[in-house]
């Protein structure tokens, strides 16, 4: 069966749950063939394997940690000469599209970005993409070329499937360029301990209707009442009351969960672009005409002040 | 020495209006209004914030883009870039990212160029990709997706704030940069900047004016073809209910018989 490179997003040997979600796509297509890099590329095997990876190919220089972007390609470029997959798939944060989109420009194959489904087809993957704010569904393919898709968080789901996963050492030549860009340095985010925000099975966002940063708790307990990430508009990113790598939207993250509620915030197009394929959709606010309630499958017309804690109480309560 | 910069600016269709796509599955743009890219405004500011901090510099703006894309160059102009370029010709319709890039690193080279400035990415297309093509294209460093960004004695500076981390960068020019919406409000145009850019020097140039042949471009010679495409079926009317002191309560029975709680 042809092989497929899944390119490894993981945090010093932690998998991401967005390559393991690739995993299972990439079972459609032939068989998945990991490329893990940088620091602690070798401790991702084992979840790799029971994910459904035939091989692991690993290198860890510190090329991948000390410059952007170009190492990694340099490396995907070694691994496909090495595989000659059928395709190359890479998680869609915004690194994976440019590591996907310099690769497939150094193959000279096309690239599909955002994929949110992938399925065999006679010519091809063929990835589905949901464009214009998620008001258009296309189906595409590469034509020319290996196909190099990157694939958007919450596409599939991960399914356990047990593989060899053996180790191979992946042997890289870095190019004239990989050290162009140097990393001076890296400050890591703190965790809140709630589920990343991309990858969470409900998302409790927050918008100007919050009114202040102290009042985002209210939002927070909703979230961690039902074991939530917390999302937040442009406009209280904007204003300060909640951190911008909470931002959904079409410049923030985009999300596409089980459940997303959303609080005082009016539904703006580019807060859609960011959340309308979630699967149900939920929202708070005290304006009956806002545009948010065009997409909701529940919608409470209401002060969220009121609303909010009640809800909180009440999930508290039946969840004993 | 003078600092060239060439910031890429990008013709869309208005995000607030009804995008549609064409029978060959291009992007209508009969339909609905076009704009300037609101993220390329952002590139536009950073590019005229660096001229302004270095002491010899000229800033031009450059788009790939049909007829009316001459009016994303006006607004540039009208923000305070120097002079415009405008790519176009009929073997561009249908382009994709592959081949936009390719465009974009003739023109600029073409141009002349110690820095190009790009938006984070397009509102009608959004791969987030060109920047970096347009760099490994050049040949030269990409310092991507900054919410910061200086230059100094021929390195750029900047932060990249990521997912996982936020990140300090430093590169040497001649380099490809792109900025967020994080970087700082574009300025808006003032009444004297408008009358400016009327008189401002545009060029044309078609593909033979860049040596791209023309099976290299448009749909012919994209890398990637679009099967079909579908208008997201409207969701089905939702219960919406006024809250008169249960609406709390209402909706966590809602969640409930969803299976959330
Ligand atoms: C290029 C570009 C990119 C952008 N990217 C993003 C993005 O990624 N994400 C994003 O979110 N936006 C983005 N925006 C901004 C977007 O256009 C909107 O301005 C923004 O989403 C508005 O946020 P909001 O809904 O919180 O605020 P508003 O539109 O001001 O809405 C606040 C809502 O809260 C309600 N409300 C007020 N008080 C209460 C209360 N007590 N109880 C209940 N409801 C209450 C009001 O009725 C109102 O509907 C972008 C804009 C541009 C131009
Ligand atoms: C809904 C949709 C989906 C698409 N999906 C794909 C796909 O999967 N694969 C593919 O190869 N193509 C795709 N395309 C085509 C692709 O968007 C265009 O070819 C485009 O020119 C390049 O990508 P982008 O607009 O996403 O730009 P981005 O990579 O998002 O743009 C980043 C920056 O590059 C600069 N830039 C981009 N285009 C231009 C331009 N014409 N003139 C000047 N500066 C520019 C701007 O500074 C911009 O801010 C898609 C188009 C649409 C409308």
């Amino acid at each position: 069966m042809a092989e497929v490179l899944v390119y490894v997003d993981h945090v010093d040997g932690a998998v991401r749950k967005p390559t393991l979600e690739l995993l299972t796509l990439a079972r459609r297509v032939g068989e998945p063939v990991a490329v893990a890099l940088g620091n602690g590329a070798g401790d991702t095997a084992a979840a790799l394997a029971e994910h459904g990876a035939a091989r692991v190919l690993t290198d860890d220089a510190a090329e991948y940690g000390d410059y952007l972007v170009v190492p990694k390609v340099d490396a995907l470029q070694a691994a496909v000469a090495a595989v000659s997959p059928a395709a190359v798939l890479v998680p869609s944060s915004t690194e994976g599209k440019e590591i996907a989109a310099r690769l497939a420009l150094r193959l000279g194959s096309g690239v599909i970005t955002d994929a949110v489904d992938l399925e065999a087809g006679e010519a091809g993957p063929v990835a589905t993409q949901s464009v214009f704010a998620a008001s258009y569904t296309t189906k595409s393919r590469v034509s020319k070329g290996t196909p190099v898709i990157t694939v958007k968080p919450n596409s599939a789901a991960v399914e356990a499937a047990p593989a060899a996963g053996s180790v191979e050492a992946l042997s890289v030549t870095f190019s004239d360029g990989a050290t162009g860009t140097k990393v001076t340095s890296r400050t890591a985010r703190e965790s809140t301990g709630r589920p990343e925000l991309t990858e969470a099975a409900i998302v409790v966002s927050g918008g100007r209707g919050v009114n202040g940063a102290e009042n985002f708790s209210l939002i927070e307990n909703l979230a961690d009442s039902l074991g939530a990430a917390v999302g937040a508009s442009r406009a209280a990113v904007d204003a300060g009351w909640y951190p911008h790598s909470n931002q959904v939207g079409q410049t923030g993250k985009s999300v596409s969960p089980q459940l997303y509620i959303a609080n005082g915030i009016s539904g703006a197009i580019q807060h859609r672009a960011g959340m309308q394929t979630s699967k149900t959709i939920v929202a708070v606010n005290k304006d009956a005409e806002a545009p948010i309630f065009d997409l909701v499958d529940y919608g409470v017309v209401g002060d969220l002040f009121e609303v909010v804690p009640q809800l909180t109480e009440e999930i508290k309560a039946r969840k004993g | 020495m003078s600092l060239r910069i060439v910031v890429t600016v990008k013709y869309v269709p208005d995000a607030t209006g009804d995008r549609h796509f064409a029978e060959d599955l291009t992007v209508d743009r009969d339909d609905v209004d076009g704009l300037l890219s609101e993220l390329d405004e952002y590139a536009v500011e950073q590019a005229l914030q660096i001229a302004e901090n270095a002491d010899d510099a000229e800033v031009t703006v450059l788009t790939v883009g049909p007829e009316d894309a001459k009016d994303a160059l006006r607004k540039a102009l009208s923000m305070g870039a120097d002079k415009g370029i405008h790519v176009e010709d009929d073997d561009l319709h249908g382009t994709d990212a592959i081949g936009t890039s390719l465009v974009l690193a003739k023109a600029v080279e073409k141009a002349g160029y110690d820095l190009v400035v790009s938006g984070m990415a397009s509102t009608d297309g959004t791969m987030g990709v060109v920047p970096a093509l347009v760099a490994e294209r050049l040949g030269v460093p990409q310092v991507t997706l900054l919410s910061e960004v200086s230059v100094e004695d021929g390195v750029v500076t900047g932060r990249r704030d990521g997912d996982t981390a936020s990140e300090q960068l430093q590169a040497s020019l001649p380099a490809v940069v792109s900025v967020t919406d994080q970087s700082g409000e574009a300025r808006y145009p003032s009444f004297k900047g408008i009358m400016a850019a009327k008189k401002k020097p545009v060029e044309s140039w078609d593909l033979s004016d860049l040596g791209i042949e023309a099976e290299e471009v448009g749909l012919e010679g994209a890398y990637t073809v679009v099967e079909s495409a579908a208008e997201r079926p409207a969701r089905t009317a939702g219960t919406i209910v006024k809250d008169e002191g249960e609406g709390g309560k209402q909706l966590a029975a809602f969640l409930a018989e969803r299976k959330f709680i």
